[in-house]
């Protein structure tokens, strides 16, 4: 459904994050000494410079931040799926982490799915994974059950 | 501090369209001889060129078909649409600090025809040149109008800002342009009804929100403040500039940071008055990039018009309009006159501080001209 035009790059420093979506969990990376989180993955810690960063799991939980609904012109399989769907997602953990993804009902669901007005920024919610192909798995978002 | 220092002394310009026959170069070289023809400067003075890093052409090209002479100083602003005051600062710190003595920047784009059309439609390599592309393509989060409507979804959400706040800048806009003979939508009135029954790009932001695709180029002559009072032209003093972005900036993909909404406009602005004797309140007009409609109330915030939030009340009561509290991108801007990467907004900035733009905004002595929010940005105060 996404085409291989537009997938992620995978490289050595963001490996581990693209391996965790892989193992249905949700990895970034972290400064050791402050603990702060770090996104997207870079190969220096910007927290802390000389301290190599780790790679830690976090919840997949999160929040809404915003919405948009993109319509053509766009390109290669996005066309044939607009409108869809585009979410930006706080993370539980750290709010200033901030993910982009697609609301979806439940895995396995396209992301045209859900309709922008059915959206609402503040709502929780949970990371799952799609298989795209057998490098690449991408983190989607469905609504925590109440 | 190069405050009043310099000055810009000619504008020149070419016609803005879609598929014009000249190549960017030959546009290029044309809105350069427009320029120097208008600060009354024989092209052989020429030994200063800044432009932008996204300029197709390079300035030897430039040098070699407009048969300029010895150049000794040249240099290029990066980021887009946040290049234009960058490009016109450095050049005036180059000329202020006598490393050159006629400085010439321009930007020539053919964004409305040709094999760049579309930059975000470049597929494959992209994710791998830019490491925040790869957390938004694959989403479908594609092209600028798709990141800025994720911002302006939150700013709206946030501050209470609706469609109607948006479609005031359109309409502003579209209304300078009516009555601005250069701008490519001179003819093409826009209703208020136009904007809310116009299509979706990307929701909750529509056709008007975005700006023109235009082939066309512009050029600026800076030279020092002694050499100015010479020229042909009222001189545009170079007050202040600055450039900024801010901690975990990402450029167009700025949700990284611990406050998106709070972008690289208050850093540029920041540094911009303090070297400015000349501040948000005294500014007569303003012209504030545009690629979208939700950068202008983002951009009034940011550079101290109003507080916080209020960017979008204050597109009210024509507010933005001849007459109103800060008439804002009075050629039609990026949404209406033509859209190359924000150089006709400085060249109007010019103009009204010459008392000659098609908008004149009367006794206007002041003008802020800015570059893009959401990238790194710069800003210019430009006076009489």
């Amino acid at each position: 459904m996404t085409d291989s035009a537009l997938l992620p790059f995978i490289d050595d420093t963001n490996r581990p994050f693209w391996r965790g979506c892989q193992g249905g969990i949700l990895r970034m990376q972290q400064c050791p000494k402050t603990s702060r989180l770090i996104f997207p993955p870079r190969p220096v810690n910007p927290w802390s410079p000389r301290d190599k960063s780790i790679w830690t799991e976090v919840s997949g939980r999160g929040t809404i931040w915003s919405v948009i609904e993109p319509h053509p012109p766009l390109i290669l399989n996005f066309t044939k799926l607009a409108p869809y769907n585009a979410i930006v997602v706080t993370l539980e953990e750290d709010p200033s982490i901030r993910l982009i993804g697609n609301l979806v009902p439940a895995e396995g669901a396209q992301i045209n799915e859900i309709a922008y007005e059915d959206i609402v920024i503040g709502t929780p919610v949970q990371a799952i994974f799609e298989t795209i192909n057998d490098e690449i798995t991408l983190p989607r978002w469905v609504l925590v059950r109440q | 501090m190069i405050k009043d220092k310099t000055a810009i002394v000619g504008i020149g310009q070419t016609a803005f369209g879609k598929k014009l026959p000249d190549s960017e170069l030959e546009l290029a070289c044309t809105a350069v001889i427009n320029a120097l023809d208008d600060a009354g400067i024989d092209r052989a003075e020429v030994d200063g060129l800044a432009s932008y890093t996204q300029e197709a052409h390079s300035e030897v090209e430039l040098a070699r078909n407009l048969g300029l002479g010895d150049i000794s100083w040249f240099s290029q602003v990066g980021y887009g649409g946040g290049a234009g005051p960058g490009v016109i600062g450095n050049l005036a710190m180059a000329v202020a600090t006598g490393q050159c003595r006629v400085g010439v920047a321009w930007r020539s784009r053919k964004r409305a025809s040709g094999a760049v059309r579309r930059p975000w439609s470049k597929t494959g390599s992209s994710a791998q040149e830019d490491i925040a592309t790869n957390y938004t393509r694959p989403f479908g989060v594609i092209r600028p109008v798709d990141e800025i409507a994720l911002l302006a979804s939150r700013y709206m959400h946030e501050y209470g800002a609706t469609r109607n706040h948006l479609a005031n800048v359109a309409l502003a806009q579209r209304k300078y342009a009516n009555n601005n003979p250069d701008a490519q939508m001179v003819d093409k009135t826009m209703t208020r009804e136009d904007y809310m029954t116009s299509r979706w790009i990307s929701k909750p932001l529509c056709l008007f929100d975005n700006c023109l695709e235009t082939d066309g180029a512009l050029a600026t002559v800076v030279v020092s403040a002694d050499r100015a009072r010479d020229c042909k032209q009222t001189p545009v003093y170079i007050h202040a500039w600055a450039q900024g972005f801010h901690a975990q900036h990402q450029t167009m993909q700025n949700f990284f940071c611990d406050d998106p909404l709070h972008g690289p406009s208050w850093v540029a602005a920041r540094q911009l008055y303090r070297q400015s004797d000349i501040q948000a309140q005294d500014i007569d007009v303003a012209q504030i990039y545009d690629a979208f409609t939700p950068l202008i109330p983002l951009s009034l915030e940011g550079y101290g018009f109003c507080d916080r939030g209020e960017g979008a009340a204050y597109t009210e009561n024509g507010n933005l309009e001849i007459g109103g509290a800060l008439p804002v991108n009075t050629s039609g801007g990026g949404l209406s006159e033509a859209y190359v990467h924000g150089f006709n907004l400085i060249t109007e900035g010019v103009k009204q501080m010459r008392g000659t733009a098609h908008n004149q905004v009367s006794d206007a002595a002041t003008c802020l001209v800015t570059a893009g929010e959401g990238v790194p940005t710069g800003a210019l105060i430009l006076r009489r």
